[in-house]
């Protein structure tokens, strides 16, 4: 027996933009104002979970052919990397650099290592909430 | 990082690159490119002697934890040379053998030669390094090689016994090490050997030495293969035959040695020391040969000959540190039990490599090791059997060839014990040349049956598999080399003495030798009519007498009951201990989530209200505590109404609208309290978490409709309420203590200048605490994995639960 969510899928469609970019505004904004890769992350992993409910899992895993496990090991990597390049410049582990370029059109910019380690905590949030919450609900 | 370092670590990092080799260029064998190393390392290692045969030594350090003391400190002296030169050039041989040994296109070479690659590594790690921390990560690093290499041919039941019992070995006996490294680090406060050398007078002195010792000399006789640790190598057979011949007979179980050899200077003067090594040693001896003879595996028959020469070597090293209670070294008789020993592990390495290298080449050709099945094999393998001759006449002890030199300085050796007048050995030291006398019969018996069982007598092709041919020519370049050394060392024994004798012992034995001194070593062939020649006669007569009559006396080692065999204490004791603490951890983890919570609750209200309670840390203090205003007030009441109507909800829906009502609550609060970053993550954690229940609920069984009553459980009220008044009690006093300065305002003042971040939160999270979060963020990988195998990987529940 399948529930007509008609509105509930329509629904999805527009709004699943609208989080999504406001869940990489977050991202970008941490630094700065409240967000970060953690919120990001969440509320991206958020925005996939609300799919999920609209439509069924199979739909989504063939809009969204992504292995979240690997997801969650590129972030990592991502994170260690960042780290571990601090090494090369004889500087102890997880010692960021940042400096502010002039970028065309953006201006004034600063540009920060910190971005580096928090995509690598964006990956992971995503890849970790979507890994156990399709594990579960994939499991009959 | 010095060139010393990069030597050390190369076979490490060429092992990182080889798979890559093995995968792409297939139509050539791995072995040639792993070949090149070992031939540069032996040749660079050679570059040495130079140096260590005028006593000097070479040191570079390379800081690693210096504050535990901990540096990657290389240090080449003599006896650390002597075995570098054994690994890089045992085991360039042993890699062009492989090359024919193994097929290129059935076996996974692979993985063969990282394994082995990491073994090279190691050893040479574990006898170049000068710091003891560094040194035993690289000796568990050989265990764990020699572990992967027995296991090689995984599909094979008794490949796997084998890995697993010589690893439970020699890891337990690593692991005893390292304690007598941490009571050696107490004694004297240093991990660096020649620091430790250097106080070796404390240490004598130090009332842990004898445990200390104990330590050390675990850790050595499980590696060495010692009585009763012997029980590992014969298992450990089942690897491949160069792994065999590299491994567990030229190098790995040298170690043992090794290490007896290197801690000598500290630990040497003292009688326990010279008792144990002395005494486990002969007895080692004694038993492996004695063992030897009525195996009727070839490559047994060798495995108990490693055990009963690495005896022979651990009592001469035993013997030699009799020396150090003497002055002088002129008219000292005692260290030539210890130029003996090194001689010998010189010795050993060619004859045994070589024997196990023909052996392989036997077992390649006739696809049997089964002495019962061989005989008449000398026409087939002329060359092969040229070889055995040679390598088995020189276990043997028979002229012209090296072990009869190092052999005669045995007995001379242990003839010598009798002249001591320390530590009762006056009584019991008689003992000693006896055992040394029986074990050599022993010896020249199964070094016979192992050449003349195999190739003489009746040929009998029926029970082969292949028929037999001589080797190809590249597989028999390596056990040639190695019988060309035999027989070398057998008639110019001085060109050893000189560069790598006389430098290893001024390594072991370093306070007999005043400033600029060295032993003077010399190995002569004749001695005249000495003891010790007629000791090595008698062996000969006595030999092959027994030899001859083998067939008769044979029986009697049937009068030893199976059931009393160490093999067997350590099957059923492997068993005991598994299937003992298998009861154990039945007897509380009884698979009950109930069971656990009542576990982890009691021991949390235990542990915190004892310290609360002892430290005297509960306090209430209202003096900093703003008023209540509305919204708090309203949000509280909220949260508590939310809580209590849980424990009454009826269906399962409204429990978790009712939980996420209690979570959007605690947001709310952060939104009061104005902490943005705080109160977005939570609302999409109760989010997620809310959807996540949602299909939780869905695999679980439907609500009971019928109302049963709930026992009353006094224990589990009892815990709930403490839980619940300990969190209180503590987050209450956790906020009235002020012990020291709120860290918040270095955050304030540092968030801009040093990370250029305004979001304060955040740059916590990704700068100053970069740590805690790259660990979080792992914790959450490894759980999200941990759910996943918890739920696909299901599939033997059945069978084991």
């Amino acid at each position: 027996m399948r529930t007509n969510d008609l509105i509930l899928q329509t629904v999805t469609k527009v709004i699943l933009f609208i989080i999504l970019l406001f869940s990489i505004h977050l991202f970008f904004a941490g630094h700065y104002y409240p967000g970060g890769g953690f919120i990001g992350g969440l509320m991206t992993a958020g925005a996939l979970v609300l799919l999920l409910l609209a439509f069924d899992m199979k739909t989504v895993a063939n809009i969204l052919p992504v292995n979240y496990r690997i997801m969650t090991a590129i972030g990592l990597l991502f994170s260690i990397g960042t780290g571990a390049g601090a090494l090369l410049f004889n500087v102890p582990f997880l010692t960021h650099a940042f400096n502010d370029v002039y970028l065309p059109l953006l201006g004034k910019t600063s540009l920060h290592t910190a971005v580096l380690f928090d995509i690598g905590v964006y990956l992971v949030v995503i890849g970790v909430t979507m890994t156990i919450i399709q594990t579960i609900g994939e499991d009959e | 990082m010095s060139l010393l370092h990069l030597a050390i670590v190369s076979p490490l990092l060429l092992a990182v690159i080889i798979p890559t080799f093995s995968k792409s260029i297939r139509q050539i064998h791995t072995g040639w490119f792993v070949l090149p190393l070992p031939v540069v390392l032996f040749i660079y290692f050679l570059s040495f002697i130079g140096t260590t045969s005028h006593q000097g030594t070479v040191y570079e350090s390379f800081e690693w934890i210096p504050s535990l003391g901990i540096n990657f400190a290389a240090k080449v002296d003599g006896l650390g040379l002597l075995f570098a030169l054994l690994i890089s050039g045992i085991g360039a041989l042993v890699v062009l053998y492989s090359i024919y040994y193994l097929a290129k296109d059935k076996e996974q070479l692979g993985s063969f030669y990282v394994y082995l690659l990491l073994f090279m590594g190691a050893m040479l790690g574990v006898v170049l390094s000068d710091n003891l921390i560094v040194m035993y990560g690289f000796w568990e690093l050989t265990s764990i090689s020699s572990f992967l290499l027995i296991g090689y041919w995984y599909h094979r039941e008794k490949s796997r016994y084998g890995a697993q019992k010589s690893m439970l070995i020699t890891v337990f006996g690593g692991l005893a090490m390292l304690g007598g490294i941490i009571l050696l680090y107490l004694m004297t406060g240093s991990f660096s050997i020649s620091e430790i050398v250097a106080q070796s007078d404390v240490v004598l002195e130090h009332n842990l030495l004898i445990p200390a010792i104990l330590c050390f000399l675990l850790g050595a006789f499980t590696k060495s293969a010692q009585f009763p640790f012997h029980i590992w190598l014969p298992d450990a057979m089942e690897a491949p035959t160069p792994v065999s011949a590299y491994l567990h007979s030229a190098t790995m179980v040298k170690a043992g040695i090794y290490l007896v050899a290197r801690m000598s200077p500290v630990f040497a003067e003292s009688p326990v020391w010279l008792w144990l090594v002395a005494g486990f040693g002969i007895v080692t001896l004694f038993w492996g040969s004695f063992s030897a003879v009525k195996q009727t595996d070839l490559k047994s028959i060798l495995a108990f000959s490693t055990v009963s020469q690495l005896g022979l070597i651990m009592s001469l090293l035993g013997v030699g540190a009799a020396a150090l209670h003497y002055d002088g070294i002129d008219d000292n008789v005692f260290t030539v039990a210890t130029t003996a020993a090194v001689f010998h592990l010189i010795n050993h390495a060619t004859f045994k490599g070589s024997l196990f290298m023909v052996v392989g080449i036997v077992d390649h050709e006739t696809g049997t090791r089964d002495i019962r099945k061989l005989g008449g094999l000398m026409h087939l393998m002329p060359i092969t059997f040229t070889l055995a001759i040679i390598g088995a006449f020189s276990m043997a002890g028979l002229p012209p060839f090296n072990g009869f030199l190092s052999k005669e300085m045995f007995f001379t050796g242990m003839v010598n014990i009798l002249k001591l007048d320390l530590f009762s050995l006056s009584t019991w030291g008689l003992l000693f040349p006896v055992l040394a006398w029986i074990a050599s019969v022993f010896t020249f018996i199964y070094s016979m049956k192992l050449v003349f069982r195999t190739f003489t007598g009746k040929y009998k092709p029926e029970g082969l598999k292949k028929k037999p041919h001589e080797a190809p020519l590249g597989m028999l370049i390596s056990p040639v080399v190695l019988g060309s050394l035999v027989i070398i060392f057998g008639l110019f024994p001085n060109i050893l003495s000189h560069n790598l004798i006389s430098p290893a012992m001024a390594s072991i034995l370093p306070s007999l030798l005043s400033p600029g001194d060295i032993f003077d070593v010399h190995i002569y062939f004749w001695h005249g009519p000495t003891i010790e020649l007629f000791m090595t006669i008698g062996v000969v007569v006595l030999g092959i007498i027994l030899y001859l009559t083998l067939p008769k006396w044979e029986r009697t080692y049937d009068l030893l009951p199976k059931k009393l065999t160490l093999n067997k204490l350590y099957d059923k004791g492997l068993e005991a201990i598994q299937s003992g603490s298998f009861k154990l951890t039945r007897f509380y983890m009884n698979g009950y989530i109930r069971t656990y919570l009542v576990y982890i609750f009691a021991f949390f209200i235990l542990i915190l209200g004892y310290t609360l309670y002892k430290k005297d840390a509960f306090v209430i203090d209202t003096a900093n505590v703003s008023s209540i205003g509305f919204y708090e007030l309203v949000l509280s009441l909220l949260i508590v109404v939310a809580t209590i109507t849980i424990l009454f909800a009826k269906s399962r829906l409204t429990s978790i609208i009712l939980l996420g009502a209690v979570g959007y609550t605690v947001a709310l609060f952060f939104v009061v309290f104005r902490a943005p970053d705080l109160a977005l993550t939570q609302l999409v954690i109760e989010t997620v978490s809310v959807a996540l229940f949602l299909l939780c609920f869905y695999h679980l069984p439907k609500f009971k409709k019928e109302e049963s009553k709930i026992p009353f459980k006094l224990t589990n009220a009892i815990i709930s309420i403490g839980v619940g008044a300990i969190v209180t009690a503590i987050a209450l006093s956790a906020n009235s203590t002020k012990l020291f300065d709120s860290i918040s305002q270095f955050y304030v003042d540092n968030t801009y200048i040093r990370a250029a971040g305004k979001n304060m939160v955040n740059v916590i999270l990704v700068d100053f605490r970069g740590f805690d979060t790259l660990f979080e963020i792992c914790v959450l990988a490894i759980a999200s994995l941990g759910i996943f195998a918890m739920i696909k990987l299901r599939l033997t529940r059945g069978k084991e639960g």
